[in-house]
This record gives structure tokens, C-alpha cells and sequence, in this order.
């Protein structure tokens, strides 16, 4: 049994449906990659299966440890197991990123997490998770929270968005950490070079999976399509072709 | 003396050191109610106190060029369920000269008390000041507090003030601070409460940019819950090149509070620039679902956002 079972979701948002019929498994300590061109529903798979407000499915089921997320609240998902790195991650004021890598896991020590995403644990540590962080080092803090939660499944949405050219093997490193570690991981991603460190992946497409398979023939399949913005239709006939 | 001992047992409770009130190289001024209970003067500080019928009048001088390295403790406080302090302050930090202050306001166990202040504060040129005041007015909401405040920051001298009433009940609370700074001078005036109950919570702050390339920011962070009020104003003037402003207020209301902001902003130089942003609601949706993707229920996410805020 897969740890991630997601079957025939379906989810509508004001009036319009972004996820139609999807499918998709997961299995333990797999990587899936999910490719799609913007708007073809990838953030918003990821919140439907975290839980986030406003993202209830209308239809399908999704089975995590063999347990229907369905009724579960956001926090109930996140103690069995799984957790969420945002695209754009959120920034507060007043906790120190110690203090937030340490959430939910109380007695951690965050220095190891913090080196481990390319970060001084002196340096930054101390510092306030707000404003004063640059969008690449708030997303290498996010990483690093996730990370010391020890997840059983997480999902990642671009998690190199935002990271400079030369860090972002150190943050393929981490991402592979996850899957040492024992967890999923749902890596949500533009960039085919992270696609390809992939165990598999699937291409999104209006809502839709429209293939599944090996990494290398999903990128080069998501490459062949010609959308800057998801139109749910482009795609098919690729798909159709396989 | 027990007046002393009340406010220093409170003082700890909050987590302080009563040992600043002994330590000799620490100068310090404490007043129950209209009671002049201790004070120490230190080189370079001056501090000239004395009993009104129903408060202190006092007069404090940080000598010119003097950089006093701990901070002076200002202990002020009613110990008793009744009461009323007035308490009339001038404050000078005279040319080149840098100190902190800690004011601690306590009124732990009032019921039904008024608390007055009326401050003047003179910063000189190329002074540099810290004010932090923190506030416990018990748990009853029987305090009627109000702070007001004249200050004047000379060219280049910079004042960073931070008032804080996050513990406790608030009772009453109406704070009006004006502050004119003059060239290449800063002013920062920061404020956080929390409103509990029936508490009622009027901020005005005044910013007055006069010189150029003087700089303030005014910032307001309010939490309200049950049926708190709060209304801040923040008052940002620039009249002079080169002088910046910002104007930032965030509050969080829960339950059947009430909150409202009034940023004013007022700019009569081509070169000046003022900013402001101002947030009312509950609390932010993606900070809320971060902390419980890491597994924190509602309430607990909740309460460590606003603590977080008010920190």
C-alpha cells in the first residue's frame, strides 16, 4: 500500500474546478516530482492534501498511512506525520528562527538544521523570522524547519525558488536528506534539473495527471508543451501520445 | 520599607533583578503612590526628586558627554487598591551624552487608581537615549493610565522609546506622545499592549520631522480580545529635504473586540517622504496554517502569533 493515495480528487474553487479527477500514489521514502506549466493546480494539490482553509475537495479521497485525511484538520495531518514547505513562505514577527525550527518538536537542536541548509546557526539563529530575511534565506529556513520536524511526508512546493544558482545543489542535497531521513517527499517544481533527482514524477496539466513515470521522459515530455500559463488543453495530445 | 518591598517583589515577579535597586554603580528613582521610597545618583547622572501632594516632580540630567553605561531604573507604581500618582518628569540628556532607561510601572493590586505622567524630555545635540517603560496593572482593569509626553530630539541625537503593557489587565490606557526632531536626528517610538476584558486603549503618537534628513518611525502593535478597544493614531510629519517617515501599525482582535488605526501623515517638503501601513483583523491565515502544518492547534498558533507580535 502506498504511504500517499490519492484517488479521483476533485476540487473547486469559487466556481471554478482546478483539480479534476486526479490520481496519484506515493510510496515510502519516495521523491515524486509533480511538473506543470503555472496554474495547472500544483499549489493547490499541495494545500488540498495539507488542509489549508479554503481547499476542501468536492469529491476523491485521500489516504495517508492508510488513514483518510478527509475530515482531518490541518494540525491533525501534521501530527500524523506530514507537513508543508510553502512556495512563499510566511514571516513573523517576534519568533526567532531557533524558536520556529524548534516548533513541534520542542527539545530539537536547530544548529545541525541550519548548517545543514547552508546557514550559520550563530549568525542566524537569533534573528527574527520577518522581514529582515531575504526570500532565499526565509525559504532556506523553511527547509530547515521541515526538516527537523522529521516528517513522514512532505511537501515541498519550489523549494528552490528564490535560491541562488550556486546553492541550489546544496538544497538538492537537503531535499534527498528527507528521503535518508525515511520521509516523501511531493517535490512541486518549474526547474527540471530538480525534477530529474526525482525517484518518479508526474505532469500536471489543467487539473489533471496527464503522465506518470521516470523522471527524464516526464521533463522532456513537460518541455515539449508550449504553455506559459496552464490552459488545461495544450498538454493532452502529449499525453494522449504516450 | 514595605512600599518598596511591594514594588520590588512585583518588579522580580515580572522578571527582574531587585538587586538594581541595591547595586551602587545603578542609579534608580522609586515612588509608591506620592512616596519617594529610594533613589541613587550616580557620576554623570542627576536626579532631583520630590513629594507633591499626590505624586513626584523630578528632575533628571545626564551630564554633557557622559555615557552611563547601565541603565537607570525608574520604578513607579501604587501599592496599594486605591490610589492616585502624579508624576511630573524632566528628563535632560545633555550634548554627547548616551543613557537607557528602564521604567517600570506597576499597580499590582489596584482596584481603582489613576496614574498620571507628564514628561518632558530634553535630548541634545549628538545625545543618544533608550526608554523602554513596561507596564503590570493587575489583573482587576481598575487603572486609569496617562502617559503624555513632550520631547525634543536635537540635530543628530537619537531617542528609540519602546512602551510595553502586555501582562495583565490594561483598565484605561490613553498615551499622547509628541516628538520634534530636528537634523539628522531619530526617532523611534515603539508601543505594544494587550487588551483583555473592557479595557479601553487610545495611542496618539506625534512625530514631527523638523530638520533635514531627520528620520522616525512610529510603530503600534495591539492585541484585543474579549471586548477590548483599542485606537491608535499615528501622527507622521516631514517638513524639511531629506526627511523620512514611517508609520506602521498592526493590531490582532479576537472575540468582540474593537480595533481601530488613524494614520495622518502630512508632508510639506518636495524632498521629505512619508510611509505608513496599517493592519486590522485577525490573525494572518498563512502565519496561522504555517505553525499548524508544524502540528500546533489553533489556539496554541494563535497565542504564539501574538506573543510573537508583542514581543
Amino acid at each position: 500500500m502506498p504511504l500517499v493515495d490519492i484517488q479521483h480528487l476533485t476540487c473547486e474553487i469559487g466556481g471554478s474546478t482546478i483539480l479534476r479527477d486526479l490520481t496519484l500514489s506515493i510510496e515510502e521514502q519516495e521523491i515524486h516530482a509533480l511538473l506543470g506549466a503555472n496554474g495547472s493546480g500544483k499549489s493547490t494539490l499541495a494545500y488540498v492534501l495539507m488542509g489549508c482553509e479554503g481547499f476542501t475537495p468536492s469529491g476523491g479521497t485521500m489516504i495517508f498511512k492508510g488513514m483518510d485525511l478527509g475530515p482531518l484538520p490541518m494540525f491533525e495531518r501534521a501530527r500524523l506525520g506530514m507537513t508543508l514547505a510553502w512556495q512563499e513562505p510566511a514571516r513573523f514577527e517576534g519568533i526567532t528562527v531557533s524558536n520556529f525550527i524548534r516548533l513541534g518538536k520542542p527539545g530539537v537542536d536547530p544548529a545541525p538544521y541550519l548548517t545543514k541548509v547552508g546557514l550559520s546557526p550563530e549568525g542566524y539563529g537569533p534573528r527574527f523570522v520577518d522581514r529582515s530575511l531575504s526570500g532565499g534565506e526565509r525559504k532556506r529556513i523553511e527547509l530547515a524547519a521541515v526538516l527537523a520536524l522529521k516528517p513522514r511526508f512532505a511537501i515541498l512546493d519550489e523549494p528552490t525558488a528564490g535560491i541562488d544558482m550556486l546553492s541550489v545543489q546544496d538544497m538538492m542535497n537537503v531535499i534527498r536528506s528527507f528521503k535518508e531521513d525515511g520521509a516523501s517527499v511531493l517535490l512541486i517544481t518549474h526547474q527540471e534539473t530538480i525534477a530529474l533527482m526525482a525517484d518518479h514524477a508526474s505532469q500536471l496539466c489543467g487539473g489533471r495527471i496527464i503522465a506518470s513515470g521516470h523522471p527524464k521522459d516526464i521533463a522532456d515530455q513537460y518541455k515539449q508543451g508550449s504553455c506559459i500559463r496552464c490552459d488545461g488543453e495544450r498538454c493532452l495530445p502529449f499525453a494522449t501520445a504516450r | 520599607m514595605r512600599e518598596l518591598k511591594i514594588l520590588t517583589e512585583t518588579f522580580q515577579s515580572l522578571g527582574g533583578d531587585p538587586e538594581v535597586f541595591q547595586d551602587r554603580h545603578i542609579a534608580h528613582m522609586a515612588a509608591s503612590g506620592h512616596r519617594l521610597v529610594s533613589q541613587r545618583e550616580i557620576p554623570g547622572v542627576t536626579i532631583d526628586a520630590h513629594e507633591t501632594g499626590d505624586g513626584i516632580t523630578n528632575t533628571i540630567i545626564i551630564e554633557k558627554g557622559k555615557h552611563i553605561e547601565l541603565p537607570i531604573h525608574l520604578c513607579l507604581g501604587i501599592t496599594e487598591k486605591t490610589g492616585i500618582q502624579r508624576i511630573q518628569t524632566r528628563l535632560v540628556i545633555e550634548e554627547g551624552a548616551s543613557a537607557s532607561f528602564l521604567a517600570h510601572c506597576l499597580f499590582p493590586f489596584v482596584e481603582s487608581g489613576e496614574h498620571r505622567m507628564d514628561a518632558t524630555l530634553e535630548i541634545k545635540e549628538g545625545a543618544h537615549v533608550r526608554y523602554n517603560e513596561s507596564h503590570y496593572q493587575g489583573t482587576l482593569g481598575g487603572m486609569v493610565v496617562v502617559p503624555q509626553a513632550m520631547v525634543s530630539v536635537g540635530p543628530g541625537a537619537q531617542y528609540f522609546s519602546d512602551f510595553s503593557l502586555v501582562k495583565g489587565r490594561v483598565g484605561q490606557l490613553q498615551i499622547d506622545y509628541v516628538v520634534q526632531v530636528e537634523a539628522s536626528a531619530v526617532a523611534e517610538l515603539t508601543s505594544k499592549v494587550f487588551g483583555r476584558g473592557s479595557d479601553i486603549i487610545h495611542i496618539k503618537e506625534k512625530i514631527v520631522l523638523t530638520g533635514e534628513h531627520a528620520r522616525g518611525l512610529i510603530k503600534t502593535r495591539v492585541a484585543l480580545e474579549h471586548d477590548a478597544q483599542g485606537e491608535m493614531t499615528g501622527i507622521m510629519e516631514a517638513h524639511a529635504k531629506g526627511a523620512r517617515g514611517h508609520v506602521d501599525c498592526r493590531e490582532i482582535i479576537k472575540d468582540r473586540a474593537v480595533g481601530r488605526a488613524i494614520p495622518i501623515v502630512q508632508v510639506t517638503h518636495p524632498e521629505a517622504k512619508v510611509t505608513h501601513e496599517a493592519s486590522i483583523g485577525t490573525v494572518d491565515k498563512k502565519e496561522l496554517e504555517t505553525l499548524m502544518a508544524h502540528g500546533l492547534d489553533p489556539e496554541q498558533a494563535t497565542e504564539l502569533i501574538v506573543s510573537g507580535m508583542l514581543q
